[in-house]
């Protein structure tokens, strides 16, 4: 199989607590690859882990079968991981254009600059917002600048958390199309909770509980398994 | 009325020497939250090392050559000299920031009461350094030939040196905005002070812009004690602890990170220290320890502060 990145039983522990127990998971190129879980189930701390943030403590993170595990946050998003954390990471008195520019590496590159171009006629509100302070968008534009920043730098990997939290029903589907187009040039690992919008751009997902992975399959096979649903995510027919 | 102007001018100076010191302050505590107490010992270090290196290349000068300081070349000299010494403590406040940095701060990244005791560690072992090399006697500090005495302008009277404080300290603050604003590196800064591992997830290693960021603190803090000899016409081994309380005051009521705020903060700090000294000599440092008090009361992360 094509995979880009590959966890191996990976545990992370946060101060004394032992927060993944054994996460597995692949992600294969140019597919949308959903990580599901309800509240606490270590989510945010499998992206965290990824990228160096809370390092794990046992397993591996294997970057095209290269053993990334132990490097620093910085060398691994140089390895063209782009993250968008779930508080979005937006620098709130840089103007939006800086906010931008501190991720460019390099600014003669030709295709960063395409990728701007292209990113910003999906986003046009930053194209408005260009020079004022990040902090004032909206929290969909932040959304939006913070997927942005991490597209641009020819990055062939993003990993993205619960873009979807805290925004109005029409700026999620703005979103649902947004992730649609960019999956067209890289590949996403997606946390969603909102499991309309992970059914929408999601191909393959995986299930986690209580730091481990407990499921994984195709999305269309989630969409039928009402029980599956019910027992790992809490979702009832009635809500979906 | 000329009181008020000499005052004026004097607490500017003062507050651009306190800005020189403050500045690498707050940026090392906003970007890296590093309490680093050793700061004000390495700014002594610039004034002995730069005042050792101008008298001695001004005696030098002067042995060399007879009958040399009656040329019309000797205050030229004398000034080259100067400059001369004022690059030397700064290379020297580099160079020992760059020291404290990699043998003494990085192992005690994140944990403050370690960073207060081994920074103060520091303090102690560096102010102790220099009474060894120089005793712990006042050292005279001459002015330059050229920038001694005033200018009369009606009836104001500018000493001429205290003006060159100012200038250099405005200098330094152009300087530091152009990098701030104008530079990927001031970006890097400017960003970290706000989200340390958001720039590191960006690519960006951080901890290669926190030791910049420090050894550019330490050669200012250099600066500013090498031009406060002059400046108090002596130098001794505890004035650089004496200011850093001082610079201290200003980070907070300017705001951490913010070199614009530290610049308003110490004018304000400097000026207020002028007058006090002049009218109620006691009560100067209480003041702008009330000061601060108050500002803190008011707006916690300081006038200017980047983060709550
Ligand atoms: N800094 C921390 N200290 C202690 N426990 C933590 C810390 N960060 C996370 N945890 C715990 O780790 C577990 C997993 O947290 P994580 O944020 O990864 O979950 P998540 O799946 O992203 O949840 P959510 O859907 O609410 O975002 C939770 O039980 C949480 O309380
Ligand atoms: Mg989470």
């Amino acid at each position: 199989m094509n995979s880009l990145l590959k966890l191996n039983e990976v545990n992370t522990h946060i101060n004394q607590f032992h927060i993944l127990q054994g996460v597995s998971l692949e992600i294969p190129i140019h597919q949308v690859t959903v990580l599901l879980g309800r509240n606490g189930a270590g989510k945010t701390t499998t992206l965290r882990t990824i990228m160096g943030l809370t390092p794990a403590s046992k397993g591996q993170v294997l970057w095209q079968e290269k053993d990334i595990t132990a490097l620093p946050t910085y060398k691994i998003a140089q390895l063209g991981i782009g993250f968008v954390p779930e508080d979005q990471g937006i620098f709130p008195l840089l103007t939006v254009a800086e906010n931008i520019k501190i991720a460019i590496q390099d600014e003669n590159d030709k295709q960063t600059q395409e990728n701007l171009e292209w990113i910003l006629n999906i986003f046009p509100d930053l194209k408005i917002a260009w020079k004022r302070p990040a902090g004032h968008l909206s929290g969909g534009q932040k959304q939006m600048l913070s997927i942005a920043r991490a597209f641009i730098n020819n990055n062939t990997l993003l990993l993205i958390d619960e873009p979807s939290k805290g925004l109005a029903p029409i700026m999620v589907h703005a979103l649902i199309e947004a992730i649609q187009e960019i999956k067209s040039k890289t590949t996403i690992l997606l946390v969603e909770q909102n499991f309309y919008m992970a059914s929408r751009v999601g191909e393959t997902f995986y299930i986690l509980d209580d730091g481990k992975t407990v499921y994984q399959g195709n999305i269309k096979e989630l969409v039928e398994n009402e029980n599956l649903k019910r027992k790992h995510l809490g979702i009832y027919k009635k809500t979906v | 009325m000329e009181q008020i102007f000499v005052l004026t001018l004097n607490g500017l100076a003062t507050g651009m020497l306190i800005f020189l010191i403050a500045a690498g302050l707050s940026l090392i505590f906003g970007l890296m939250d590093v309490l680093n107490f050793s700061h004000g010992a390495l700014s002594m270090w610039g004034a002995y090392v730069g005042l050792w290196i101008y008298t001695g290349l001004d005696q030098f000068w002067l042995q060399k050559l007879s009958g040399f300081n009656t040329s019309p070349w000797y205050p030229m000299v004398n000034i080259l000299d100067f400059f001369v010494g004022i690059l030397g403590g700064m290379l020297v406040g580099a160079l020992l920031g760059w020291l404290v940095e990699k043998y003494m701060i990085r192992p005690v990244y994140g944990n403050h009461v370690q960073q207060i005791l081994i920074t103060m560690g520091v303090m102690l072992v560096l102010s102790e350094a220099i009474k060894l090399f120089w005793g712990s006697n006042l050292i005279a500090a001459p002015v330059p030939l050229m920038l001694d005495g005033s200018w009369q302008i009606g009836s104001l009277v500018v000493i001429k040196y205290r003006l060159t404080i100012i200038i250099i300290g405005l200098i330094v603050l152009g300087a530091l905005y152009w990098l701030m604003q104008k530079t990927k590196i001031g970006l890097y800064v400017r960003a970290g002070v706000q989200n340390k591992e958001m720039v590191q997830t960006l690519g960006i290693n951080v901890r290669k812009v926190f030791t910049l960021v420090f050894i550019l603190g330490t050669s200012l803090a250099a600066l500013g004690g090498m031009l406060m000899g002059p400046f108090m016409n002596q130098v001794y081994p505890s004035m650089g602890i004496e200011k850093q309380l001082l610079a201290f005051i200003v980070v907070v009521i300017g705001g951490m990170g913010s070199i614009f705020g530290s610049a308003v903060a110490g004018m304000i700090v400097g000026i207020s220290e002028a007058f006090m000294l002049y009218f109620i000599p006691d009560a100067a440092l209480a003041v702008n320890v009330l000061l601060m008090a108050f500002v803190l009361l008011i707006k916690p992360s300081g006038l200017f502060g980047e983060r709550g």
